[in-house]
């Protein structure tokens, strides 16, 4: 009988304890909602975790720090910005999925995100179903232009044929070496740029194109075959879009067989200050990369961001980079199509951000051009002893985005503006707009 | 009569400077070139890339006694001059990144004091201006005294035979004692006859360069041979073509097999890699039985190990990897231990459980290491004893890692051995992995053995993982990408067998490497997976499956 009356005051006790439990979530879901009035939620999609997370981190932060600093001046038409960070994984599914609990449950104002041209693929029909705005802060291969998505990285146009030319026409560079990661981005960057030199008069026993996998480490065989290759009595040149990981061992195992960058100079399109600083990079000294911007660059306003950036990250030893220049540059156009449009609502901000400047951390203007893409200058810089770039070509203006390369004769019709034709791929010989199946 | 007075006139003009600068003594002359010295070299702060090639060699023709060092500096990025006067300075070597600089005096290369970083701007070079001037130093490296030296020196003006180059290395041949270098310039010399308008000489030249293994040499005896579009040969004599070609043949002959040689030791580096991450799983997936999902994590903790040893003993950057031997097997062991006895001993004989269990054990390590050091590569150091190449000849050469790391596997194999077959605890776990209850009955403790096994493996595994910060990335995922390839190997050596897992590893490196070339990374690797499917189809049991009694109980 005891035990009964205890096993009921355990009973009533424990329901007390559901009701309360109860209770708290509701006023928390009430405060929650409450919350939401006052704020613009900002999404931010990078990997927190996997593979891609060595690289994607760095950006989240860097996006956070764009909205702290924007909370501090203000806010955003007088409301504060609230971030709502997501771990998209690595995993290009979960791209989709978390993209679409960003725009249908958490009605995020716009989304910071993704850094793999899988992971912008997996994502774009959510963000065209959903009517989402996108700011995709990375070089890329080109060949795509969505409503819905404004691309602050570089184009081909803007990294790698200035590369290449600055090679062949700087360096003398008669003998190229494609080595790529096995994926869309090197594969079509390799295309491009294969179509490039053979228009440019070089002949095909002339280039040697090869991809190995992700994270690849055993490169001895491969880099002996560069050397070989690179005997052949013409100055021979490594065009690499080799994916950050395997970049470790590529280039410890040139080091280790004593090619210099003197003898075969190799120009990589996706190693910058971050990848270096894991780096040992005693032998890598004066191996290229070109890029939109780098950290040695010595303006007013990079100063000011690396600054800004130690003391939020709170490592002075961090170093900052490309992507998340063009972070720097998405996130400030947005703030000015919103103040612009007056509004967050994404038809009247993209309908503002064509034609939109906003001074990059370099000292020009990027400024959103009607095929989403924006203007940059290009930069290429040699390695340097602590892993900095010393820079060794600029380009004389800055280059505008071409989503569609010339190069490619299955593209060299198509072009993209959402301005007046309103179209991502529209077709110039037949004037047609294949709507947003982009192949 | 003009012509000559003017003439004259200057010859009386410099016989009086002569007169004026011996007169004035030697301060003059040495302040007048010291000017145009440093001015020279002043240029170089605003010139352009381009330009900067030009400055190179108007510097070099002062005949100043600064310029090898100033140049030096300048190949090493050590050319400084002070933004606020515009006076060019060196800086000491190895003092690149730090924030204060100490000061040369161009001119005295004397200490000048030191200044902040952020004072200075640094001259730049680039990869051709580091050529140039590399070639232009070569000319000064070849009176020096060690023989090394001038071997390099030799090969750098070899890039750029011009007349004057040739006549410094026939000024140098008829000097030089050392063999190699005497060979050395013997063939550089030949390379330029080649080009001379004497047949003889060619000829001559031609068969200097018949025993050399050099690619630029074949290159260049290949171009005597080819024939042009208009049926006309590069070389106009029949017999030094006649002998280019046989030269070329011979060259070829035993070039190809040099780099036989070279696949079959990338296929041995690549295979003891792979002996090396498979050993530690032979003993617990072998020998015990146990699918250890978090092997790979196991050798991301060597391999972190190594990083932390190193960062904690800064000044001893070349034997830190030594230390980090045992200090990583401690660590991956001690781990091993702690994850058998808290999860694996529960699951004994339920294979699938423990693969499930062990492969969160293995996240959560992940996660840990990413908590703790970030997901950023971590940068372990080479120290300089293990860079570099071993050259054997001109078409022969073994990295000193990769050859440091297949004797280094041999050594741990060597060690597992010894360990297994001669001491007490070998026994032990060769006891309760043949027949557990026997062994117990006989009064070995089994938990303890278990245990003791477990963390052998698994500091098996953290060994590896010294060896790995050599190769690849540092960072939390570097166990992801080796965990197949330690599975596939012990799968197909044979389960249990210490010495399938060394056969299978090194022939899976041999094939690899050797479908590398023709079937590409991607295909190669496929290849390799194909052929083992085929073969557990006919061997179940791998190369070399455990026979007798033991192999009931498997």
């Amino acid at each position: 009988m005891e035990l009964d009356t205890k096993k009921e005051d355990d009973l009533k006790y424990k329901k007390l304890c559901i009701a309360g439990v109860l209770l708290a979530f509701g006023m928390a879901l009430c405060g929650l909602a409450k919350a939401q009035q006052d704020t613009i939620k900002v999404g931010i999609l990078h990997s927190l975790s996997g593979t891609m997370a060595i690289s994607e981190t760095t950006l989240k932060d860097t996006d956070l720090m764009m909205i702290d600093e924007q909370n501090k001046k203000g806010g955003l038409l007088g409301k504060k910005l609230e971030a709502v960070v997501v771990d998209p994984a690595s995993n290009w599914p979960l791209f989709a999925e978390k993209a679409q609990e960003l725009l249908e449950k958490d009605k995020v104002a716009v989304v910071f995100g993704c850094w793999t041209s899988v992971s912008r693929k997996s994502v774009l029909p959510v963000f065209e179903k959903d009517d989402g705005l996108l700011f995709y802060p990375v070089q890329y291969e080109g060949e795509e232009s969505s409503k819905n998505v404004i691309y602050t990285g570089a184009a081909p146009n803007q990294q790698a044929i200035p590369a290449v030319e600055y090679l062949m026409n700087e360096v003398g560079v008669k003998r190229w070496v494609l080595e790529g990661t096995d994926y869309v981005y090197p594969r079509t960057t390799n295309k491009i740029l294969e179509a490039f030199l053979l228009a440019k008069g070089v002949k095909p026993e002339d280039i040697s194109i090869n991809y190995t996998p992700f994270g690849y480490s055993d490169w001895q065989a491969r880099v002996a075959a560069i050397k070989k290759f690179g005997s052949a009595g013409k100055k021979t040149a490594v065009v690499s879009t080799i994916n950050g990981d395997a970049n470790v061992p590529f280039y410890k195992e040139l080091g280790n067989e004593k090619i210099s960058a003197e003898d075969i100079p190799v120009m990589a399109f996706s190693v910058g200050e971050e990848e270096l600083s894991g780096m040992d990079t005693k032998p890598l000294v004066g191996h290229l990369a070109a890029w939109n911007y780098f950290e040695s660059i010595n303006t007013p306003a990079n100063k000011m961001f690396i600054n800004q950036w130690h003391t939020f990250i709170k490592n002075p030893k961090r170093t900052t980079n490309d992507p998340m220049e063009a972070s720097y540059i998405g996130f400030n156009l947005w703030v000015k199509a919103v103040q612009k449009a007056g509004t967050t609502d994404v038809e009247k901000v993209l309908a503002a951000l064509p034609g939109l400047e906003t001074p990059n951390l370099t000292g020009s203007m990027a400024k959103v051009l009607p095929n989403h893409h924006i203007t940059k200058p290009v930069f290429i810089g040699e390695i340097r002893g602590d892993g900095q770039f010393d820079v060794v070509w600029k380009s004389p203006t800055t280059v505008p985005g071409e989503a569609w390369s010339r190069y490619l004769p299955s593209d060299k019709d198509i072009v993209a503006d959402w301005v007046t034709l309103k179209c991502g791929n529209y077709n110039k010989a037949t004037k047609t707009c294949s709507g947003q199946n982009y192949k | 009569m003009k012509k000559l007075f003017l003439r004259s006139g200057g010859q009386w003009l410099f016989l009086l400077l002569l007169l004026a600068s011996r007169s004035a003594g030697p301060l003059y002359a040495q302040s007048s070139s010291d000017a145009a010295f440093l001015s020279t070299v002043g240029q170089l702060r605003t010139a352009e890339f381009d330009a900067k090639d030009k400055i190179i060699d108007q510097v070099a023709q002062t005949g100043h006694p600064s310029v090898r060092p100033v140049l030096t500096a300048f190949l090493e990025g050590r050319l400084y001059y002070r933004t606020q006067d515009q006076k060019i300075f060196l800086v000491k070597a190895g003092e690149e990144d730090s924030t204060t600089l100490d000061l040369i005096d161009p001119l005295t290369l004397k200490p000048a004091g030191s200044a902040s970083s952020d004072s200075l701007t640094k001259i730049v070079t680039n990869n051709h201006l580091r050529r140039t001037l590399q070639t232009t130093l070569a000319r000064y490296g070849l009176s020096s005294p060690d023989a090394a030296v001038r071997l390099d020196s030799v090969r750098d003006i070899e890039r750029d035979l011009d007349e004057s180059n040739v006549q410094l290395l026939r000024a140098r041949s008829g000097v030089e004692t050392d063999p190699r270098v005497k060979e050395e310039i013997a063939a550089g010399l030949a390379l330029a006859a080649l080009d001379g308008s004497d047949a003889r000489a060619r000829l001559a030249a031609v068969s200097t360069l018949r025993n050399s293994l050099r690619q630029d040499v074949l290159n260049k005896l290949q171009g005597l041979i080819e024939k042009s579009p208009d049926g006309t040969f590069a070389e106009s004599d029949e017999r030094v073509r006649d002998a280019a070609a046989a030269a070329v043949k011979s060259i070829t002959r035993r070039r190809n097999f040099y780099s036989g040689i070279e696949t079959l030791f990338f296929g041995l580096s690549l295979g003891s890699v792979l002996v090396l991450i498979a050993t530690g799983l032979a003993i617990t997936f072998g020998v015990m039985g146990v699918i250890n999902m978090a092997h790979g994590e196991l050798m991301m903790l060597g391999a972190y190990t190594t990083y932390v040893v190193q960062v904690a003993m800064p000044s001893h950057g070349e034997i830190s990897i030594l230390v980090a031997i045992p200090a990583a097997f401690l660590v991956a062991a001690l781990v091993g231990i702690l994850i058998e006895r808290t999860v694996i001993r529960f699951l004994y004989g339920r294979p699938l459980e423990t693969l499930l269990a062990t492969f969160g054990v293995s996240l959560i390590l992940q996660q840990l290491v990413r908590s703790i050091f970030t997901a950023l590569n971590r940068s372990v150091v080479t120290p300089n004893w293990m860079s570099g190449t071993l050259q054997v000849n001109d078409a022969l050469s073994i990295t000193y890692n990769r050859l440091y790391i297949v004797i280094f596997t041999m050594m741990v194999f060597a060690a597992l051995l010894v360990v297994l077959k001669r001491t007490r605890m070998g026994l032990e776990i060769r006891a309760v992995s043949q027949n557990r209850a026997m062994a117990k009955a006989m009064g070995i403790r089994s938990e303890w053995v278990d245990a003791m096994t477990f963390g052998l493996g698994s500091g098996i595994a953290g060994i590896a993982g010294v060896a790995l910060s050599q190769l690849t990335n540092v960072n939390p995922s570097l166990g992801q990408s080796y965990i197949i390839d330690s599975f596939l190997v012990v799968v197909f050596g044979g389960v249990g067998n210490l010495w399938g897992a060394m056969t299978g590893g090194m022939s899976m490196g041999i094939v690899n490497e050797l479908l590398e070339p023709y079937a590409g990374a991607v295909l190669a690797k496929i290849f390799v997976l194909i052929a083992l499917i085929l073969f557990i189809q006919i061997r179940p049991r791998g190369l070399f499956p455990p026979t007798g009694r033991a192999s009931e109980n498997q």
